[in-house]
Order: structure tokens, then sequence, then C-alpha cells
């Protein structure tokens, strides 16, 4: 897809967002959930921004006390996102476990509310949606499970299984047509329409999430979002499903948020791709900015760590190996989060949260490395090609 | 939704070929009935029927349960009908099965067969009474704790909790002390209103953990209402260890009937009761033990069944725990 | 290093060429599952063989019996349901299933040790990690708890945990997941074992944590000289730290070769599709290669190469006959040491 220019889309920083595309955030009564309606169903531009997501912050409280249960701290699970995802581009979030990047996906389902922020989905803030417009929002954003063992029902038929966003949702599909339906769908994912009446035990890892994904694509949605859809599979099976989500991709205009740990897989399926540490983005832009001109410290790190399936590249490679842990969310380092386990940390960022932003050395100039990092002393390296 | 219904198989590429005719099964792909549906339930089912301990606990049930409906087809005697001249007269001759004396009779001359044959009836009828009554009481609240959790869950909770803290034949003891009337249905009552903390515990705990599955949120994310995540989704999954329990516990209540029945505090005369005749026997346990063992043996095998039952099905519904 | 020699399924005692036996060598090592839906062949005839300071990557996806084999070695498979109808799994050139109990539990621990995939639910949460490290010297050693508890210092200290003497009296959930791990192998090597077998040692853990485990454990490695079987799925782990492959598939071995040598030209069609699928860190591809199909049922193998349904190569003969690990050669028939593919058109794989 073409690639979102930078002076459009972009916010200066989290302090000052400017959100184009946004007609009204005033609370929704009933005169306005029809006009909110509207906007959903409205169909979306190739290549406008479909989802905008700014400041999103997720705290859980920490309680104590049995029945006067009084709050002693937060988690800070997601403490300040934005990023935008284009129509029929893929956005990956990496980054490591307790980072939040699932927690975000619980957001923009609705899953989950806000502690603060919001999400546009083509101009209404989702965030404070209810009844008839939420519904409305539900039907055009999807979600594919990591686990395709627990996120399908084992008491239903996968026929009931796929069915049941029809049964929802009504007015998607006449009763009369929602068998044939399901064996289209069925198809479409490259299963046998006859196994309608199975149950999902009867099938392995890989068919299960193909289910998952029919599932997802019952409603004909605009935006999926996937939390780690492959990680539970194996590697022959890994390709299959990629292979098939591309497909549906071109097929039916979808736009992926695609969340993963595996670096490569994100690589390869994303258009542009957000790193996560901590509850923050760390950096953003598009593969090649990230794989290839990494500025962010945390990235560098990240990537350098990934092993290579090919042996020639033991020797050759530098490989940055981060001492210590990840910090906890309910307690993060001030500053810059990453500072604790940072080589380049000085005083500045234990003082200043660096913001996410195009760093100001590489403002002026077309390099890749022109893209947001979140670091203070933000500075190419390659790490993943052998020098 | 037009675009699905255009894409047909030429859009499945090799590399996507569906597992059709050739291609391996999955591994759960089973036995006899390759490729059918099957579905938990009747994977139960399937390892139910290959247990010969639950065709001998159903079988031994399923006489017992008509014994109970019609007694009148075991024995012609009126259980009531004393005949002092009968008074603990043995007379067991071998071959003579279910005639009236073939168990001898009690202490009133009563024929011994023909309550144990009447008896029955009571027995299964609090026993299933009860169980009813608990599962629908404790399943129902334990549900709305275990789904709606706050401070619904803390009050439920703390309830149950009160509940449970009461000696459990104590409690019953002392509810039955309200009564003067000692029916059926009054031990029924005294036995369920204490008895449903257990059942409500269970159900509250696998419906916390049937609520954060994956596929509830899969349901919440496509837009389902309370109505249907609790009963599509939450309640199917969470129904196997309440079966069991409540499965297990029939025999218990059958035997607290007997307990308190033999303290007194159950049932009275004219209703007949293995615990009555059990604590009339146990009187003159040294000269006459007959009239103890014939209603007590019963009782036993009673209690016995249902568990084995219990056995059986928790053994089906989950094989981690054998 | 080690040349794996057989060439058949069937077990041929080790010619007289060296005079070292290897540490470990399992010899056509088959084990079988009964259940209710009839019986799991899980492994069907598998040769491997580790020495003293050389690292075997045993390769597989779930179900491939990669696990099932290092539980068999390590005595501690499930029987029943499992069973090993026939084959030897030499210690020493000793075979460890006819031992007695007593003779193999010595072994056990004292001179093969595993290491787990979930560290949290292999470590005890009611003990202190001290506590259950000292364990292994008090049980097998009859050291003192005071001397016990400084030993379990010092390894913890070996695995590079930062404040070992602050935190041998924490417990296991005080730990990060890459810590745990730490404390698993520190576990593992407590009695300096001569065989570590590592299964999927790093797949629960984060990159930037798999990175420190994986180096750590190589490290050790060669300071102890000790053998490693370290079963994997992951192809990129194994690029990093085998000498030599074993990629199993169904229960058997369909490929070994040594690790630069496999990812150069792999010569079993199964090995060549699985480095194809995995998408690259350093460039961005095109579609990616997916081997057609599912993993075999273990309960009916398809019979000749079980491989055949999802094979793009596949003719009559892989429907029919087993091919068995044929030694692999140059174009020109030069050998190729330690190399063996169990495909019946290997040379047009890796020649053609």
């Amino acid at each position: 897809m073409a690639e979102p220019s930078k002076t459009e889309g972009n916010p200066a920083g989290p302090a000052e967002v400017v959100t184009p595309n946004v007609t009204e955030v005033a609370e929704i009564d009933v005169a306005t959930e029809s006009a909110a309606v509207a906007a959903i169903e409205a169909p979306a531009e190739r290549g406008e921004p479909i989802l905008q997501v700014r400041n999103l912050v997720k705290h859980f409280p920490l309680t104590q006390g049995i029945l006067f249960k009084r709050q002693v701290g937060a988690v800070k699970a997601v403490d300040g996102v934005s990023f935008d995802l284009y129509q029929g581009e893929t956005l990956g979030i990496v980054g490591e476990s307790g980072c939040g990047k699932s927690t975000v996906a619980r957001l923009l389902m609705t899953l989950e509310k806000a502690t603060a922020g919001e999400v546009f989905y083509k101009g209404q803030d989702i965030t404070r949606l209810s009844g008839r417009a939420l519904k409305a929002v539900r039907r055009n954003i999807q979600m594919v499970f990591q686990d395709p063992y627990t996120s399908l029902n084992p008491r239903m038929t996968v026929g009931d299984i796929i069915g049941e966003p029809f049964d929802i949702h009504p007015e998607v599909a006449p009763k009369g047509d929602r068998r044939g339906k399901v064996q289209d769908l069925l198809d479409v994912v490259g299963l046998n329409p006859e196994y309608i009446n199975r149950y999902p035990h009867q099938f392995s890892g890989g068919q299960r999430q193909r289910i998952g994904i029919a599932r997802g694509l019952a409603l004909n949605p605009e935006v999926i979002i996937c939390d780690e859809p492959v990680s539970a599979l194996d590697v022959s099976v890994q390709a299959q499903v990629i292979n098939l989500m591309e497909k549906l991709q071109d097929e039916f205009n979808l736009s992926y948020i695609f969340i993963a740990h595996d670096l490569s897989i994100v690589r390869h399926i994303s258009d542009r791709v957000g790193v996560m540490y901590l509850g923050k983005m760390a950096e953003i832009g598009t593969d090649t900015q990230i794989y290839d001109h990494p500025t962010h410290p945390y990235t560098q790190a990240l990537l350098s760590a990934v092993p290579v399936p090919d042996p020639e590249a033991r020797t050759g490679r530098e490989r940055i190996i981060l001492s210590g842990d990840v910090p906890s969310p309910a307690n993060p380092p001030s500053g810059c989060r990453f500072r604790t386990r940072c080589w380049k940390a000085e005083d500045k960022c234990a003082k200043e949260v660096p913001l996410l932003a195009i760093p100001e050395r590489f403002v002026s100039s077309t390099t890749p490395a022109a893209h947001e990092s979140a670091c203070h002393f933000a500075e190419e390296k390659n790490v993943v090609h052998a020098v | 939704m037009p675009d699905v219904i255009k894409t047909k198989t030429d859009a499945t590429t090799d590399a996507l070929a569906p597992p059709a005719a050739g291609a391996p099964e999955s591994a759960a792909d089973g036995h006899k009935s390759q490729g059918k549906p099957r579905s938990l339930w009747g994977d139960a089912w399937y390892d139910l029927r290959h247990r010969p301990m639950f065709w001998i606990s159903s079988i031994l049930l399923l006489f017992l349960i008509v014994v109970a409906a019609f007694p009148g087809l075991f024995t012609s005697v009126d259980p009531r009908d004393g005949d002092l001249t009968n008074h603990f007269l043995t007379k067991p001759e071998l071959g003579s099965f279910f005639q009236p004396d073939w168990f001898g009779y009690d202490g009133q001359g009563r024929s011994i067969y023909a309550r144990v044959v009447y008896g029955t009836r009571a027995s299964i009828l609090v026993g299933v009474g009860v169980t009813a009554a608990v599962t629908i009481i404790g399943g129902l609240l334990g549900m709305l704790a275990g789904y709606f959790g706050g401070w619904l869950d803390s009050i439920i909770s703390r309830i149950t909790d009160i509940f449970f803290g009461i000696p459990f034949l104590l409690g019953a003891m002392v509810v039955l002390n309200a009564f003067t009337e000692r029916k059926v249905y009054v031990v029924i009552f005294a036995l369920a209103f204490l008895g449903w903390t257990s059942i409500c515990r269970v159900m509250r705990s696998s419906v916390i953990t049937a609520k954060q599955a994956d596929y509830v949120t899969a349901a919440r994310a496509l837009g389902a209402g309370t109505k249907r995540i609790l009963f599509r989704h939450v309640l199917p999954n969470a129904m196997a260890p309440t079966i069991v329990v409540a499965t297990i516990a029939l025999g218990g209540y059958i035997s607290a009937e007997a307990t308190l029945s033999f303290l007194g505090l159950g049932l009275a005369d004219p209703t007949i009761s293995w615990g009555i005749d059990i604590a009339q026997g146990s009187k003159d346990i040294r000269d006459n033990p007959h009239a103890l063992f014939f209603p007590a043996g019963m009782l036993s095998l009673t209690v016995f069944a249902f568990i084995m039952l219990g056995d059986a099905v928790r053994d089906a519904l989950d094989p981690k725990l054998r | 290093m080690t040349i794996i020699e057989e060439t058949s399924s069937v077990p041929t005692p080790r010619s007289g060429d060296s005079d070292t036996t290897p540490l470990l060598e399992v010899r056509d090592l088959h084990v079988e599952f009964h259940t209710r839906d009839g019986v799991a062949k899980a492994v069907n005839g598998v040769n491997y063989s580790v020495s003293s300071g050389e690292t075997l990557a045993v390769l597989g996806e779930s179900g491939s019996g990669k696990s099932v084999t290092a539980q068999a070695i390590m005595g501690i498979l499930d029987m029943p349901p499992g069973s090993i109808p026939q084959g030897q799994i030499l210690y020493r050139g000793q075979d460890m299933l006819t031992m007695s109990y007593e003779e193999r539990r010595k072994i056990r621990g004292r001179k093969i040790a595993m290491i787990f995939q979930d560290a949290l639910s292999s470590l005890n949460p009611v003990l202190s990690v001290g506590y259950q490290l000292g364990e292994m010297y008090r049980v097998h050693e009859g050291l003192s708890r005071k001397a016990a508890k400084a030993k379990a210092i010092e390894l913890m200290e070996r695995v590079n945990i930062p404040a070992a003497k602050a935190r041998v009296n924490d417990y296991p959930h005080q730990f990060s997941g890459g810590m745990r791990q730490r404390i698993m192998i520190a576990m593992a090597l407590a009695l300096e074992p001569d065989l570590i077998i590592a299964d999927e040692p790093t797949t629960a853990l984060d990159v930037t944590v798999q990175a420190q485990v994986m180096d750590l454990l190589a490290d050790l490695q060669r300071e102890f000289n000790m053998g490693l079987i370290l079963i994997t799925h992951d192809l990129g782990v194994v690029a990093d730290v085998a000498d030599k492959i074993a990629v199993m598939y169904a229960g058997r071995i369909v490929e070994t070769a040594p690790v630069h040598e496999l990812y150069k030209r792999p010569a079993h069609p199964y090995t060549r599709g699985l480095l194809d699928s995995i998408p690259r860190l350093d460039q961005k591809g095109q579609e990616l290669y997916a081997i057609k199909g599912l993993p075999p049922n273990l309960l009916k193998i398809p019979a000749g190469c079980a491989f055949n349904p999802r094979c793009p190569k596949a003719q009559d003969i892989c429907r029919t006959d087993v091919p068995v690990l044929d030694p692999v050669t140059e174009q020109d028939g030069t050998e190729l040491p330690g190399r063996g593919s169990a495909c019946h058109f290997w040379k047009e794989t890796i020649h053609g």
C-alpha cells in the first residue's frame, strides 16, 4: 500500500494531538447515535486512517482489603499509546510479555474500559459509544485469538461457532441463508464445508485457528485485530495460516493489527510496525524503517536477540544482551522506561520522558531513520544484517 | 456479505488444501465414529458405556426406582399390618424369594420384607428431591455469584460461608424441630436448606473458570449479550463438576434422612422409612439382628449405588481426575 | 565429533573404528501409547548418539516424538499408557532399559539431567530455591544443611543469578521467567552430569531473555564438556548452538546432518519445506512457502513414507515403501560425514 505521508497522519507527539478525520467527540445521545451508526457504516477510503488511537491509557487498580477495598496502586499496563491504522494496511505491534500489547488489543475491542484516551473508528470515539453504535462497531472490528484450543467453545459445533455472529447480528444474514454462509466461510478459510457439524476437539491446532478466522470474517468486518494468531501453531502450519491471512486481506480489503512477539513473522506480514515496552510505544515506522534502520536502543536489542535460522550468521552478528529483567508495570522507572536496562542511559533519561516523535537530528533528513522513536539519544544502528 | 459467497474452492490454493480425502486427519479424530461429529457429552457417554461400574450401579438404581414407584408389584403384604404372633419370627426358607416372610418379622410382627420394599420410596424421594432442590438453589446462586462477581459475589459467598459453618445434621435437626408434621417434603426442605452450599461453591468456581475462557471473550467481542454468554457459553461448560457433586451427594442425602429418622427427628411413623426401621431394629440387636440387618443393608446398597454412579460419571466427564 | 552412522532402521553394532563409545546412544527405539482410540505410535525406530562436548539438536513439530524419546531416555515416560516394545538406550555402552530400577536411578539426575520448558511448574512452589538446589547435595551426597546451602549459592552464582546470597531463600514465584529457567539449569548442573537433555528450554521465554539463557547453557556445556541434547522446534535456536541436527517427523528421524550442511542444502523435502516456510528477519519475503496438509495422526500413520501426503515430490513408491535413513553423498559419490536422509528421492532433493 501507499506509505502514509508523514505530515498528514502523524501527531507531533502525544502531548499535542492532531487528529484528522474526526467530526465529533461529543457525548452520544439518541439523536447523535444514528449519526454515529451512519458514520460507522460508511465505507472507508483506502489509505485513510480507519483507526486512530490517541493517548490510550489502561491502569488496573491494585486493591487491598476484603470488604472495604482501597486502592494501593495500579498496574500501568498501557500508559499513553498513540498510533494510526490506515485502511488496507497491516500494523504489527511487537514487544515482550507484559509490555501491554494484548491490553491494547482488548481496549480496541472495547473488552476493557480505557482509563483515559480515545480510540477513533471512522471519527467516532469507540471508548464512549454504547448501544446501537457500539454494536455497529463490534460488527466492523473483529478479533482472532492466540490459543485455538481455548478460543472455541468445546460444546458447540463448528457450524454454531461460525454461525453465532449471525445470531447476534441477525440483520447481516437472513435465517435461511446462514448454513450456506457458514459453509462458504469454511471453504474460504480452506476447510471442508462438510465439517460443519463437527466439534472443535476433532480438529488440529491449525484447523481450529482457521475456524477462529472464519468466525472473525463472518460479519464482513473492516478491521481484524490478531493477538498472536500463529504463536501456538507448528512451524509448518504457521506459514499456511499467515498465507491465508494475507490472501483474505486482499480479498476482503481488511486492515489488520497484528500483535506478536515473533519479530520475523511481524516483518513478513506488516506494512508498519510499532515496538512496545512497558506500556509505551518505543518506536513506530514502516517495516524497513524499524528492521533495517532502528533508532531506539530497545528495538535494536530486541532485533539483535532474535535467533536467525542460518548457522553462518553465528559469527559476525552483533548481539546486544540486555541485563536484568523488565521492571514491574506497577512501578515503572521514572523518565524513560527503558533506562534501567539501556546502555546509553544518562541523567536526562531518568528525568525526562522521551516523546514519541521523529528525533530532532533526523527531522530535516529523508533517511529511513527519520521515523518516530521515543529516545533522547536516538541513533541508527543496523543489527539485523551481519556486517 | 456477497464476496464470501462468490469465493469458491478455486481460491483455496494448494498450500491451503483442505484436509479432505487422503490428507491425514487430526490426532483428535478417533475410533469407529471416524469423521462423525463427536460432542464432549457424546464422548462422556461413550466413556460411560464402557464402564462396568456404570452398568452395575445403573441397573441397581433402576431396580430401586421401580421398587419405589410400584412397591405393590413386589409384595402384597401391608407393611403396617402387625401380627404379634409373628413377633421377631425368622423364617428364612431358601428358594422362596419375594415371599412376604422371607426376611422375617419385626418386634411388632410386621413383615420386614414388605417394610423394606415400601421404605424404598421415602429414601429415593428424599434423595432425589434434596438433590434437585439443592442443584437448583445452589446452582443458581453459584452461577450468579461467579458470573457477575463484585458485591453480588461478596454477599452470596458470605451467606454461603455462614450456612457452610452450620453443622449439616445439627442444623437439619433444628429446622425439623420447628415442624410438627414430619412428611417427606419437610425432610427435603430441612436437608436442602443446609445442603445447597457445596453445590453453590462448585458452581461458582466452575463458572469463574468458564467465564475467563477465550471463547467467552470472543462472544463478547462479537457483541453477545449476557443471556447468550451465560446460557450458551458459560453454563454448558460449567455444568460437569456440578453434575458429579450432585450425583455423589445424592447417596449422602439418603443416609442423612436415615440418620435423622433414626434419631426420631426425620420421618415419623405412619411414613415407612429405612431409618425408622433401623432405629427400631437396633433396640434388640443382640437377639434379633435380622430386624436391623435388612433395612440397613438396603440403605447401604442404595447409597453405594449412587456413589458408584457418581464416580463413574466423574471419570467420564473429567478424565483428568482419574 | 561422532558420526551418525546407522544406515538402516535395524541397529548394527558399532564397528571398532573408534575407541570411544558415545556418551549416549539410542538404538531403534520404539514407543507406543495405548489409548481408548487405538495404539498411538509416537516413536518408530529412532537412532541417535551424542558424545561429550557435543550438541545434538532434535528438531521436530508437535507429535514428532522428539519429547517422547527424551522422556524414554530419562525413564520418566508414563507407563502405562506408554510402552517401549523394542529398542535400546545405551549410556556409555550399557542398556538402560534392561537395568534395575536402582541402577537407573543412579544415572538419572547424577549422570543425565533434564531441563524442562516450564520452569515454574517444574519447581516446587512451597520450598525455597536454595532448599531445592541444596536437596541434590543432601540426598545424593549427604551434605549437611549448611554446606548444602553454601553449594546452592555457589550454583546460583554460576548461572549468573544476581545477588545469589540474598535470594537463596526466595521462592520460585519471586523470580522472573528467565531467572527460573536459570535455576532449573543450576539444578540440572548440580551433580555435574555428563549429559543434559533440554526440552524446549527457551520456548516460554522472551527473545531478549532467550538469548541470555541459551548463551549460558552453551557456556556451561563448554566448561564442563557435557553432551547436550537440545529438543526444539525453533530453527533459529538450532542454528545458533547445535553441532549436528536430527530432524524428526512422525516418530522417525528423517534427516541427520551437521548444522551448516542442513541449512545450506537439506536432503529431505520436509526439512526443505520447514526452512522455506519460516519468514526471515533480515529480508521482506513474498508469499511464504507452506507445507500443505497437517501433521500426521499417530494413530494411523500413512503407509510408506509418513510425509508422503504432504510432500510435493511424492511418487507411488513413497506410498508403499518406508524409506530408510540412507547415507547422503556428493554427486560424485564422495561421502558426506554425518549426513543421512530417509527419502527415496534424497538425490533429487539435495542435488536437483
